[in-house]
């Protein structure tokens, strides 16, 4: 069906390629921009973005979302901040050196035109939401401040506070509440995508539920825009919002979208570990602790004693111990494996030995109190309100989450999917990050497929349809895709079972992290192949959804959501099956040095996954998308 | 450290938007003290659904005090007893055991219950689209350190600017009043440089509309104790400064 | 000027957008946050009359002679440019407005709040809120039901049987010496109190005058001055119903400077 992957990557050298293609791409004139409609599904920064800019340019924008307001989508919970090659702080940024970073960052696994597109769009994120009142950090001469995060040797990143997703959200929030006022853009809260509609190969629509009312309905339109966020809630605990899914992504993929390198998942490593089994989600602290904090574990195992009581030579530094020039400044993805580590050897810390310690006695020590207070004042705050403990006087407790993926569904260079008529924004789409995301690097995505790519791009894909009217909605495929949903609803609520979705969505999340999560094996994939189906199958048939498809339910919303999570996870698990190296996020054991690190196979895996559903009954088919690299130069990461 | 205590909770249930609610007794028992207070309900509501019982429904997202989503009225607290905390980030080491604990949902004619504990807050979503935004299309802003920006005015604005939109501060008002809200939203841009080309005609849209749906502030203070971010009342002076300011001034250029 | 309701799907406005706006500035009136405006300042007129009027009152310890002299120099005010009592009856004039716009600004922003509030079935526990910010639609009625009655007993003289126009000093302490009218009197002026104490801090959040650093000092004046009207207004019917004021045409200054001593005043 599906013959090469083709991404449309313009021809022309890196850094005028997207300046050409913008040249050459048709456009469609203002006058005829009101006769396109478009639906936007997801308000977050990639959804927020499009849409406010859509409905600027002229086009008839709908926007679906299953938050009772825009502004909650989870691009909120963003605290670190935003790249941006503005190099104003004159250490030797550029555009290429941010491509270049990410392109490392990702461990040469993302597609090269697409990221040097992202690097050079960033700085006008800056000054798009700078204009818009984003109360982004200032130094005291009233300019910009940056930092440098997540080990970058520049300081390039933008922030507000510890709320930079918040601020950047809210700006694009308004930007699209304005166009709502005009009229540009009509606005669905509390609408749940369920399906794709396709007709004759194109996305002409989907079909939604009223969460309050239950009420089924379907909505035509010209072009469909996904973005709708990460699936980190296959793990069930992640920092992700609980609401957060693979819904609208996954039944775009069962009607034919390609789903790419869905084992790419990023792990932070400074979250709060779990404290009890009624956990419901875990809480990520900013990766700045790590500038100060020292992590460390009891050389002894099942050690019971209180932090204070082990003296500094029965201690494990074992960041510092491995890593001597990096430290505890490793990479996110190294931090995090390494903790796993040492907590499966028996020498975790805490009630339920779930953690390693971020000790910050030594910085309290050498800069004061005060100081410490001063810069993570805030954090520490979260930290004791959430656990109970001060971490001025005991060493926070920490252990890495689920955080953010970086699969997800296959986009060309002008991030429309192999379906036409269907793009994806934002981290629903697989496109910037490689087997890794960098720090600060996720806002900036989605801002720039929102603001600055798909505004030119799907004119250049409506442009062939000037005077074609929107599919009517009596045609039989809405019907369908209707009925479908309707039907569903109703399925889940006559099983009748005796476990709640929680329960299964938990029992998920156990197995994905344990055989898909920070380290993979092909034993543990092949383990997850097998009990995977068999768990699905359990809660096909014996989950309780209590109540009835007419009012506002929330088992019966989860019911869907977490039946396509276990689909999703077994694709996972193939995935990672299929990709026999460790990059970025993806780390199998058969495939590591003599030292335990991470190692690629470019010859074999320098390729996108992408995988094409069957039918339920029938595995996916993956197919490849050759990544070509003329600009850098592979290299094995070392941190040593 | 981590304890197990036993409360018993009257929360409000409501089948639908039109039906007639009540306060329903519930006694949960074996809470880690450890658990956060939505983590309770979800307890709650396992053995609820276990019971063969209708889930509580409450609605809730990020859990990490950032989305707004969550809002519950905790024995006559907006967010409950701890200041400066969404109900997500509450914990049940902020209560006794053997406590007697009334849920209820945020009460306003503006704020209508959906179900249970879930209300529609969209009126603040109508007070944004009247004017809580900057006019700047997509691509065309200047460049960004081209306007520099006192740092104690970013500061302050960003104070504003912290708002999550939760409703706490309406919930919490002896008037309904969304003053804060409105305020915080206000003063975020009209304290900016990038704000002033529209800062009276924002003003009297965003003030009138909030009028239209919020009653009106008498300034008991109640919304910034519960307001999760904390955010002052002076911004709302500020605002009903800028308001009046703004009256004369649109009276102006009105000719 | 303001957009329609912006096209987000809402529950119906409790208060309709004004349809039809008044001319400038009247069309200030029409917004809550014009009349929160409307009743600080017309509230800092009612204050200043409240101070004025309870320092005048301190002429009641001077003696029926003062008292009958003030009352002369409040109604020749002015006379060397427009007749007699004129510039009385303009503040009064001025103070009935102030106290209808109050009034009204009042009622009409309480109706809309009601409107717009729904009540906590299982109640609520207010953390800022004081007694007074509570009360102030209980004070306010108060007062007003006290303004007509004070009016009534010393300005119109209906309720008193020894009224004698003219002879204020007489006419208060005749009132004020029956107990229940006291009680009126010390109940009606702790409303006041608690009325202006709030009013006072209040005032200055309407009326946007809010600066971070001084803020700290609006509780401190709210309490002063709400004290300093307590204490002076209560005085009076204290020291009528003590005997301190009497009607036996010696002030209670010269009694206390010349030393006579006060004969029974205590038991009356």
């Amino acid at each position: 069906m599906i013959g090469s992957l083709d991404a449309r990557v313009p021809p022309g050298s890196l850094d005028n390629k997207w300046t050409d293609h913008k040249f050459s791409m048709r456009l469609v004139n203002p006058n005829n921009k009101r006769r396109f409609d478009i639906i936007v599904v997801g308000s977050g920064l990639a959804g927020a973005s499009a849409a406010a800019s859509l409905g600027e340019l002229g086009y008839r924008v709908k926007v679906l979302t299953y938050h009772d307001s825009p502004r909650r989508a989870h691009s909120i919970a963003a605290q670190g901040g935003i790249n941006a090659a503005k190099n104003y702080q004159n250490d030797g940024d550029s555009v290429f050196r941010l491509f270049y970073d990410t392109i490392k960052g990702g461990d040469y696994r993302s597609r090269e035109a697409n990221v040097y597109r992202l690097a050079e769009v960033s700085a006008d994120i800056i000054d798009q939401a700078t204009a818009q009142g984003v109360p982004f950090a200032r130094e005291y001469g009233g300019l910009l401040d940056n930092r440098s995060f997540g080990g970058a040797q520049v300081s390039r990143t933008f922030y507000a506070r510890g709320q930079t997703g918040q601020q950047l959200l809210l700006g694009a929030y308004s930007a699209l509440m304005r166009q709502v006022a005009v009229g540009a853009v009509e606005l669905h809260t509390r609408s749940e995508m369920l399906e794709l509609v396709m007709h004759d190969g194109r996305a002409v629509g989907v079909v939604t539920r009223d969460l309050i009312s239950g009420e089924v309905q379907a909505h035509a339109a010209h072009a469909v825009v996904l973005a709708t966020g990460g699936y980190g809630n296959v793990y069930f605990l992640s920092t992700n919002a609980k609401m957060c899914n693979v819904t609208a992504a996954w039944r775009a993929h069962r009607k034919g979208a390609l789903f790419a390198n869905p084992c790419y998942t990023q792990i932070h490593p400074t979250c709060i570990p779990a404290s009890d089994d009624f956990q419901s989600k875990l809480t990520l602290m900013s990766e700045s602790l790590r500038n100060d904090g020292r992590i460390w574990v009891p050389q002894m195992h099942d050690d019971v004693r209180g932090p204070h009581e082990i003296p500094d030579a029965e201690r494990d530094y074992f960041l510092e111990r491995k890593y001597p020039a990096f430290g505890n400044l490793v990479p996110r993805d190294v931090a995090s494996r390494n903790a796993k580590t040492v907590v499966d050897q028996g020498r975790g810390v805490g009630p339920l030995r779930n953690g390693v310690y971020l000790d910050f006695t030594d910085a309290i020590r050498r800069d004061g109190e005060q100081v410490i207070r001063g810069k993570y004042g805030n954090l520490f705050d979260m930290y004791e309100r959430i656990t109970g403990e001060n971490p001025y006087r005991v060493p926070m407790r920490i252990y890495p989450a689920t955080h953010y993926t970086m699969g997800g569904l296959w986009v060309d260079y002008e991030l429309m999917s192999n379906v036409s008529g269907l793009f994806v924004l934002g981290e629903a789409n697989f496109s910037d990050h490689g087997a890794n995301r960098l720090g600060a690097s996720a806002l900036m995505q989605g801002l720039a497929d929102g603001y600055f790519v798909l505004p030119y791009t799907i004119g250049n894909y409506l442009a062939d349809y000037l005077g074609e009217s929107v599919l009517s909605l009596s045609e039989p495929v809405f019907q369908a895709a209707k009925h479908q949903v309707v039907d569903d609803a109703q399925r889940w609520l006559s099983i009748k079972g005796t476990c709640s979705v929680d329960h299964y969505h938990r029992e998920l999340g156990k197995l994905v992290w344990n055989c898909i999560g920070m380290s993979r094996s092909r034993s543990g994939l092949e383990k997850a192949l097998v009990e995977i189906p068999a768990l699905e199958e359990e809660y096909r048939s014996n989950v309780r959804v209590l109540g009835s498809a007419d009012t506002l339910n929330q088992s019966l919303e989860k019911a869907g959501r977490v039946a396509d999570l276990f689909e999703l996870a077994e694709l996972m698990a193939r995935d990672a099956l299929a990709r026999e190296e460790s990059c970025g996020g993806h780390f199998r054991e058969e495939h590591q040095t003599e030292e335990g690190e991470a190692r690629r196979d470019d010859a074999n895996f320098a390729h996108v996954a992408a995988w094409e559903w069957n039918g339920e009954d029938t595995p996916q088919t993956r197919h490849q998308e050759e990544l070509e690299f003329e600009n850098v130069e592979l290299v094995q990461r070392s941190y040593k | 450290m981590s304890r197990t205590c036993n409360f018993t909770l009257d929360v409000w249930r409501q089948a639908g938007p039109t039906a007639e609610g009540k306060l329903v007794a519930y006694e949960v028992n074996d809470i880690s003290t450890d658990a956060s207070f939505l983590e309770m309900l979800d307890v709650l509501n396992e053995r609820l659904i276990e019971s063969g019982e209708e889930p509580i429904v409450f609605e809730s997202d990020c859990r990490e005090g950032i989305c707004g989503t969550c809002g519950l009225m905790i024995n006559g607290q907006a967010h409950g007893p701890q200041k400066g905390t969404a109900t997500c980030q509450l914990h049940m080491r902020s209560f006794n055991d053997g406590d007697h604990i009334v849920v209820e949902p945020w009460r306003a004619t503006s704020f209508p219950v959906l179900r249970d504990l879930a209300v529609d807050r969209s009126a603040l979503d109508a007070i944004v689209a009247a004017g809580g935004y900057i006019t700047v299309n997509t691509g065309a802003a200047p460049d960004a350190n081209l306007i520099p920006i006192p740092k104690t005015t970013a500061d302050t604005a960003f104070d504003a600017a912290a708002c999550i939109g939760c409703g706490a501060c309406v919930a919490a008002c002896p008037n309904s009043a969304a003053q804060l809200f409105a305020a915080a939203k206000l003063q975020h841009l009209n304290l900016l440089p990038q704000g002033q080309a529209e800062r009276w005609s924002r003003t009297e849209a965003m003030v009138e509309t909030m009028e239209a749906f919020f009653g009106s502030c008498t300034n008991h203070g109640e919304c910034e104790e519960a307001c999760p971010k904390e955010i002052s009342v002076d911004f709302i002076a500020w605002a009903n400064r800028d308001f009046i300011k703004a009256k004369v001034k649109n009276r102006k250029l009105a000719g | 000027m303001v957009q329609p309701l912006a096209r987000v799907s809402t529950p119906p406005p409790v208060r309709s957008m004004m349809n039809s706006r008044l001319p400038w500035p009247l069309s200030i009136y029409q917004t809550a946050v014009g009349k929160k405006w409307v009743m600080g300042l017309t509230g800092l007129a009612l204050l200043g009359f409240v101070v004025v009027h309870m320092i005048g009152n301190l002429h009641l310890y001077e003696g029926p002679r003062q008292v009958h002299e003030y009352a002369e120099t409040l109604r020749n005010l002015g006379t060397d440019v427009i007749p007699r009592t004129w510039a009385l009856w303009c503040l009064r004039i001025g103070l009935i407005a102030a106290f209808g716009l109050h009034i009204h600004s009042a009622y009409s922003l309480t109706r809309m709040s009601m409107n717009a509030d729904q009540r906590y079935v299982g109640g609520r526990n207010y953390i800022v809120a004081n007694f007074a910010s509570r009360t102030m639609r209980w004070t306010g009625p108060i007062i007003g039901l006290y303004l007509f009655y004070h009016l009534a007993d010393l300005t119109w003289g209906w309720f008193n049987p020894d009224f004698v126009r003219g002879d204020p000093y007489h006419n208060v302490v005749e009132s004020l010496s029956s107990l229940p009218v006291a009680i009126i009197y010390i109940v009606a002026n702790v409303a006041l109190a608690v009325h202006i104490f709030h009013g006072t801090w209040s005032m200055f959040q309407s009326l946007g005058i809010n600066s971070p650093r001084y803020n700290h000092l609006r509780r401190y004046l709210a309490g002063g001055l709400a004290g300093i009207i307590l204490v002076g207004n209560l005085s009076f019917p204290i020291f009528v119903q003590a005997g301190v004021i009497d009607d036996d045409g010696r002030s209670f200054l010269e009694e206390l400077f010349h030393g006579e001593s006060v004969s029974g005043g205590e038991h009356q």
